[in-house]
């Protein structure tokens, strides 16, 4: 394996950034529309159950059928996996987030009121700090998810460790389909680690505040 | 006297209610006293006590906070110069004891000498050791404790008026009793203006200058506990009062001659 490593670099390095590009595109994509979109169907829990259950059902879609029905309007590459990517973690994301508003104790809320915080403290120093561990959790399944399904994009030229794995099992190359598999587990490692950190920092950021 | 809070014919009704919450009610609470509103679930009395830090709006009427109509002041700022502590006490559990009580000291911009300061003072004045509790998070504070810290940190920034609804309501019968004890030091102590919702005729009797008796949105009695006991205003207070010294005759009655209870009401 190494030897193939050092022989070939170009062939697992590439598609390794590749792979991290695709996903972190896809992440930070996916949680600023998910943060939007909970912000605006929040305050309604009609529409919440609505358009998580349109999320959910858009979800259940399998990613090849997916990548396949979106060819024609995007055409082949990573701007179609991306789409994808991103559609698919709005489900998880955006379930998380309202679970994680909808996680406080109402009480913890009118006592802030009462206290006389206006809307914008009460969000920034109450809510978001005790959402936040319900977000963060949706977030490492996203990352996690997003890595996995980012291999499948592969078969629409979105390049990524999916290249290494489909021509791995194409050419019965062992070393290949170890590789892509070897990556992709360390990439959601990685990414999990980091997620981990963030939410140390969240935390301590709040009680010092 | 001055006046702290005046009611003028104020009135509320809740969306997809057939009836007033609060009909037409006026009165008025004088400045350094603690008033105690008595009624059963349903009464009005906790939509009272909201209406005054504008957690409800009344329909009609007016409301006065030392002499300043409330509609017309901005709710937060209103909020900052009441006390305001409820049943479910709270306390934010990703804050450490210290840093609720400093929310509103902090968020009115003290210096952090001084929020140290009144953090200590506070707790001392509710008598846990600010070196052993400063630190703590409320999950690691029995029920009695985290409304001791409720209490401190509505008294933080120095209120003229504290709002209390049902504070004592979920705690156990002897930590209430030395709760309330140490309310009524409080209260002497800094004499601000207190309303103190309940539906414990013992504690409404125990805690109040006067009692504000309520049933179906309006007042029944507003008076002292010893006018109350003396003259009761109606058929209602009558069965009120009837009922304390029914179950506090039951008490003694059940048990072995020895007094068992303080009299309050008989």
């Amino acid at each position: 394996m190494i030897d193939y490593l050092i022989q070939y670099p170009d062939y697992i390095i590439v598609p390794f950034l590749e792979h991290l590009k695709i996903t972190a595109i896809t992440m930070l994509l996916s949680c600023l529309i998910a943060g939007l979109v909970s912000v605006l169907i929040m305050r309604s829990k009609v529409l919440s159950n609505l358009v998580v259950g349109m999320f959910s059902a858009v979800y259940a879609v399998p990613s090849l059928a997916l990548f396949a029905m979106l060819i024609p309007f995007l055409g082949l590459g990573e701007r179609t996996a991306i789409f994808v990517l991103t559609v698919y973690n709005q489900y998880i994301l955006v379930k998380n987030i309202i679970a994680g508003f909808q996680s406080i104790n109402p009480a913890i809320i009118e006592a802030a009121y009462g206290m006389g915080m206006s809307d914008l403290q009460i969000f920034f120093k109450v809510r978001l700090p005790l959402a936040s561990p319900i977000i963060l959790a949706g977030m490492k399944v996203a990352v996690v998810s997003t890595i996995g399904i980012a291999t499948i994009a592969a078969t629409i030229n979105a390049g990524g460790l999916g290249t290494l794995l489909f021509d791995g099992l194409r050419t019965q190359n062992m070393v290949k389909i170890a590789w892509g598999t070897l990556l992709s587990s360390l990439l959601a490692v990685g990414a999990n680690s980091l997620l981990n950190l963030l939410e140390r920092k969240v935390q301590k950021i709040t009680n010092e505040n | 006297m001055n006046t702290a809070i005046e009611f003028k014919s104020v009135g509320k009704r809740f969306p997809k209610s057939e009836h007033d919450a609060v009909s037409n009610l006026s009165l008025t609470i004088s400045d350094g006293e603690l008033v105690t509103i008595l009624g059963t679930s349903g009464c009005g009395k906790t939509t009272l006590l909201k209406m005054v830090n504008r957690i409800y709006e009344p329909d009609s009427g007016q409301i006065n906070f030392y002499g300043k109509p409330i509609n017309e002041m901005n709710p937060v700022k209103l909020r900052r110069e009441i006390g305001y502590v409820i049943q479910q006490v709270g306390l934010f559990p990703h804050m450490s004891i210290a840093d609720n009580i400093a929310t509103v000291p902090k968020i009115l911009g003290w210096d952090k000498n001084r929020i140290s300061a009144r953090v200590d003072e506070l707790l001392e004045l509710i008598e846990l050791d600010p070196k052993e509790y400063r630190k703590r998070y409320p999950r690691q504070l029995s029920g009695g404790q985290q409304q001791r810290v409720g209490l401190a940190r509505a008294l933080a920034a120095d209120p003229s008026l504290m709002l209390l609804d049902e504070p004592f309501g979920a705690i156990d019968a002897i930590t209430r009793r030395s709760l309330q004890d140490e309310l009524l030091k409080i209260h002497r102590k800094f004499g601000k203006t207190f309303l103190f919702v309940t539906h414990d005729i013992h504690e409404a009797f125990r805690l109040g200058d006067r009692i504000l008796i309520m049933d179906g949105g309006s007042v029944q009695q507003y008076a002292k506990p010893s006018e109350i006991l003396k003259n009761p205003a109606n058929d209602f207070v009558e069965r009120l009062v009837s009922s304390a010294r029914q179950e506090e005759i039951e008490w003694n009655a059940g048990g072995d001659g020895n007094d068992r209870l303080s009299h309050p009401i008989s």
